[in-house]
């Protein structure tokens, strides 16, 4: 049989970026399981929409821990509590019954909040638009395995590829420090040898950016990995500065 | 109306009739490049792809995606890999045979240029996704590793562990991102389509909602690509993201594109199983997993021991005992029917719809650790959405809808019978037949956008000229207002039921009526509910908020609005190929023992849809399908 629990979610409301936000409580009732958190959102939203009211805005799609379109702080803690899971993947199994969860959008200057759990993160976007790409056009490629790639070096570049876009690494951070993303691209493209070219424009183009945006500077508390839910290593982020570096 | 559908296909032998477009097709000179806008709606690997190469080509491009950022669409989540005919492993594989199994793969139902050049491009694209910096896997001496994928008896599929679409998709946004510095294109996240102006017959831009400021804008161009993905969403639970959705496609199908094939829609067999009503999404679990575990259930019907406690002789192992000689690894049709009997005939677990997938015989053989050496993140997956671990008790799964084949017409050069229109990837119909092979669809999404659209798009507006039409005109502003109308009209209904769970009743509905197996019955019951569902829609939603602010209830809304409408448009589809054909049984139409008979006498056409107005019965047009370099034949896995 299902089991069942009942949590009360206390949840940010806020109507738009220069209006004021308040918690809000909402009872689940008695609910499955089974749910996942935001199928629990999804729920209070039907209840909530039949009532008239609106509905709790956030931002959410493939609910399979991919497109790093969801996020917000679960108690405090970006993603919520259990480590390498985004929050579409965080079950109410992982919650305590009766508890009290506490829901807020990730909090960081560069991130303007939106709408209750919505928040702008294009500031990333923007950073990679600086320049977390291989600048080659469509047409010109040599045969793929003229260049031999240790097996080793793609393993890395592919673990820091992993990163999904999510901002938790921000949101988790004291400075607000987007220095786990910036490294993960960097890191990825400085392990292949297509990324040899550009590596030193690189690596300063995007920290510029990431200063421009308005991320802090790392101070090295490791939050970010911590609450990272593909666990980019830490390392990315120190072969980033050895990038930045010698790239000065 | 019967008009032939025109395919617009160079007259050459298959190998060469790419060749030969691009060899006589005028050219677009850089210059005038530069005077003509691309509007590119959707931002997956078609989309974001197309959208990078027109630029670097000179186009002014404008991107629109409704998610936060080009990066999120749905392209992210395909696990397995990506096809090329490189024949690295020296195993006899070449273009004709990549060409060969997908057609087949099809059932028939694909045009055979297309599949052709598709397989011809798809070493091109490893070429340039290994040059963009993607982290493909490799073996020991640095060079590309390559796995059998989806029964295919040849090794070509090229992967970065489970996340290849993500790592493909990350390559053509880079892509995508380079192109804004240079200014030549720019991006609109957060922008829902939600028309598409046609004046002429000839397309001239789109009419779209910022979904923050509810601000509906309209944006003229010279050509309008749709790369919007695929409707399987229409069953409402299914394998694709949440915001999935046909509005791009439909809109464009009121306004005169045809729809082709829209009845073919894949149905993936393992993915997790729905509980309870309150389900959003039913994750995929690759199918590779059918390598090394075995589907059953128990013989009894009412048997409720714990899997465990069930010994080997009350297991009913069906796929092995049924297909001896493929067993676990049949087709993904075969293997979503045969579930679906099982569970239909009370034998599912606990009496429900879910089957075992059980790894226990494997990690017994192999050990536990070269099991998770396989499969390790898919376990992982499984434990964390479910809170069970594979490695105690086996799998649970059940089929899901899970990628259209069918799509927006599109002829030779990807354009749709509206001058101006092109469509990509798994928004079209074209190259995927009545079933899609594994690995196949990314491989589409990046042919179509890195490769045939820049070379198709150029010959069409040499020909065609600029539009001189702009947002000013008449048309857009009314186009704007029937956009406006209807978004007030969702508004002001306030009744008693969510869009949310009108869009259960219809994907519930669609499944049982419209779904793996499907009857002439079925399939009339279903055209008499839905006029009823449709009406309770439009008098008895609830959809809270304004319309000028972000409101995710109302984008829903539209959204469900348009599936009532393409679900009608899908099961007409369905009750009038009257053959079981690719992964859809047609009750009617099966052998003496009692396995699909596709019939070719009948429905070797692609069927494309016209729309004829509300209320009016839509028209046929029939794409004949010819076949020079294949024969058809029945598949058989017995």
């Amino acid at each position: 049989m299902e089991k069942l629990i009942h949590l009360t979610l206390r949840v940010w409301r806020q109507s738009g970026p220069d209006r004021p936000g308040r918690f809000h409580d909402y009872q689940s009732g008695p609910v499955a399981t089974s749910l996942s958190l935001l199928e629990l959102l999804d729920l209070v939203n039907e209840r909530l929409t039949l009532n008239g009211e609106e509905p709790i805005a956030f931002d959410h799609d493939c609910r399979e821990g991919t497109c790093g379109a969801c996020g917000a702080m679960v108690d405090g803690l970006a993603h919520g509590p259990k480590a390498e899971t985004t929050l579409c993947q965080l079950h109410l199994r992982d919650l305590a019954d009766g508890g009290l969860v506490v829901i807020e959008p990730f909090r960081a200057w560069a991130f303007p909040l939106i709408k209750d759990l919505v928040v702008d993160r294009s500031a990333l976007d923007r950073i990679m638009a600086a320049g977390g790409y291989v600048s080659v056009d469509t047409g010109g490629a040599p045969e793929a395995n003229v260049i031999p790639i240790p097996q080793p070096d793609a393993d890395q570049a592919l673990a820091a590829a992993s990163c999904i876009g999510c901002g938790a690494c921000v949101a988790s951070c004291p400075h607000a420090s987007a220095m786990l993303f910036v490294g993960g691209k960097v890191s990825q493209l400085a392990c292949l040898p297509q990324g040899q070219p550009e590596r030193a424009r690189r690596v300063l183009a995007m920290v510029a950016a990431a200063d421009r945006e308005g991320f802090g500077a790392c101070g090295n508390h490791r939050e970010c990995e911590a609450a990272c839910p593909k666990r980019l290593s830490l390392r990315h982020l120190a072969r980033m500065n050895r990038e930045y570096l010698s790239a000065r | 109306m019967t008009t032939m559908p025109n395919a617009g296909l160079p007259n050459a032998p298959l190998p060469e009739i790419w060749a030969r477009f691009q060899e006589t097709s005028p050219l677009l000179s850089p210059a005038n490049r530069a005077k003509r806008t691309i509007l590119v709606v959707g931002t997956g690997l078609a989309g974001s792809s197309a959208a990078a190469t027109l630029a670097e080509q000179g186009y002014r491009v404008k991107v629109f995606c409704l998610q936060d950022s080009p990066r999120r669409a749905h392209s992210v989540a395909a696990q397995g890999g990506i096809n090329a005919a490189k024949n690295y492993k020296n195993d006899g594989d070449s273009v004709f045979r990549l060409f060969h199994d997908t057609i087949k793969g099809g059932d028939f139902r694909a045009r055979e240029a297309n599949v052709y050049r598709l397989a011809q491009l798809s070493n091109a694209i490893i070429d340039h996704c290994v040059a963009q910096g993607i982290p493909f896997t490799r073996e020991y001496g640095g060079y590309l590793a390559n796995r059998s994928f989806g029964g295919a008896q040849v090794s070509r599929t090229f992967y970065t562990k489970g996340q290849t679409g993500q790592q493909l998709l990350l390559g053509s946004y880079g892509a995508l991102l380079r192109q804004t510095a240079g200014g030549r294109l720019s991006l609109h996240p957060r922008t829902e389509m939600l028309d598409l102006v046609v004046v002429d017959n000839r397309v001239r831009g789109i009419v779209v909602r910022h979904l923050l400021s509810g601000q509906v804008e309209a944006h003229a161009g010279d050509a309008v690509v749709l790369a919007t993905g695929g409707y399987a969403n229409l069953y409402c639970l299914s394998t694709n993201a949440r915001s999935g959705n046909v509005t791009a496609l439909w809109r464009a199908y009121r306004r005169g594109a045809w729809f082709a094939n829209p009845c073919f829609v894949q149905i993936h067999p393992t993915c997790l199983p729905a509980q309870g009503s309150q389900q959003s999404k039913l994750t995929l679990m690759s199918e590779s997993l059918r390598n090394d575990g075995r589907v059953w259930v128990p013989k009894a019907a009412g048997d409720r021991r714990r899997a465990p406690d069930i010994p080997e002789d009350a297991r009913d192992y069906f796929l092995e005992a049924r297909y001896p000689a493929f067993g676990n690894l049949v087709p993904r049709d075969v293997a979503s029917r045969q579930i679906k009997e099982q569970c239909d005939l009370g034998l599912g677990i606990d009496g429900g719809r879910t089957v075992y997938l059980d790894l226990e015989d494997a990690i017994r053989a192999q050990g536990l650790t070269a099991i998770r050496r396989k499969y390790g993140n898919l376990l992982d997956m499984y434990q964390r959405l479910t809170g069970d671990d594979p490695a105690n008790e086996p799998m649970r799964i059940y089929p899901a809808a899970h990628y259209s084949m069918g799509g927006l017409w599109v002829d030779y050069s990807l354009m749709s019978n509206l001058s101006g229109l092109f469509v990509l990837g798994e928004a079209n119909f074209s190259d995927h037949g009545a079933n899609r092979l594994g690995a196949s669809a990314l491989m589409q999404g990046l042919a179509d956008g890195y490769f045939i659209l820049p070379n198709t798009l150029g010959p069409y507006l040499a020909q065609a000229g600029p539009n001189p039409i702009d947002a000013r005109h008449d048309s857009f502003r009314s186009s704007q207002e029937e956009v406006n109308a209807q978004l007030g009209r969702l508004l002001r209904i306030r009744g008693s039921r969510t869009a949310a769970d009108l869009h259960r009743e219809l994907g519930l509905m669609l499944w049982d009526h419209c779904g793996i197996v499907r009857s002439e019955a079925g399939l009339r019951a279903a055209l008499a509910k839905l006029p009823r569902l449709r009406e309770e829609f439009w008098g008895n939603l609830m959809v809270p908020g304004v319309g000028v602010d972000l409101n995710q209830a109302l984008e829903l809304a539209g959204r469900v609005a348009d599936f009532l409408e393409c679900g009608e448009l899908v099961v007409q589809d369905a009750l009038h190929r009257r053959e079981s054909c690719g992964c859809h049984l047609r009750e009617e139409s099966r052998t003496e023992d009692h396995e699909p008979r596709r019939r070719d006498e009948g429905y070797a056409y692609v069927a494309a849809w016209e729309y004829r107005g509300q209320g009016q019965a839509p028209g046929l047009h029939r794409e004949p399908l010819a076949f020079t370099l294949v024969t058809p034949g029945q598949r058989s896995y017995r």
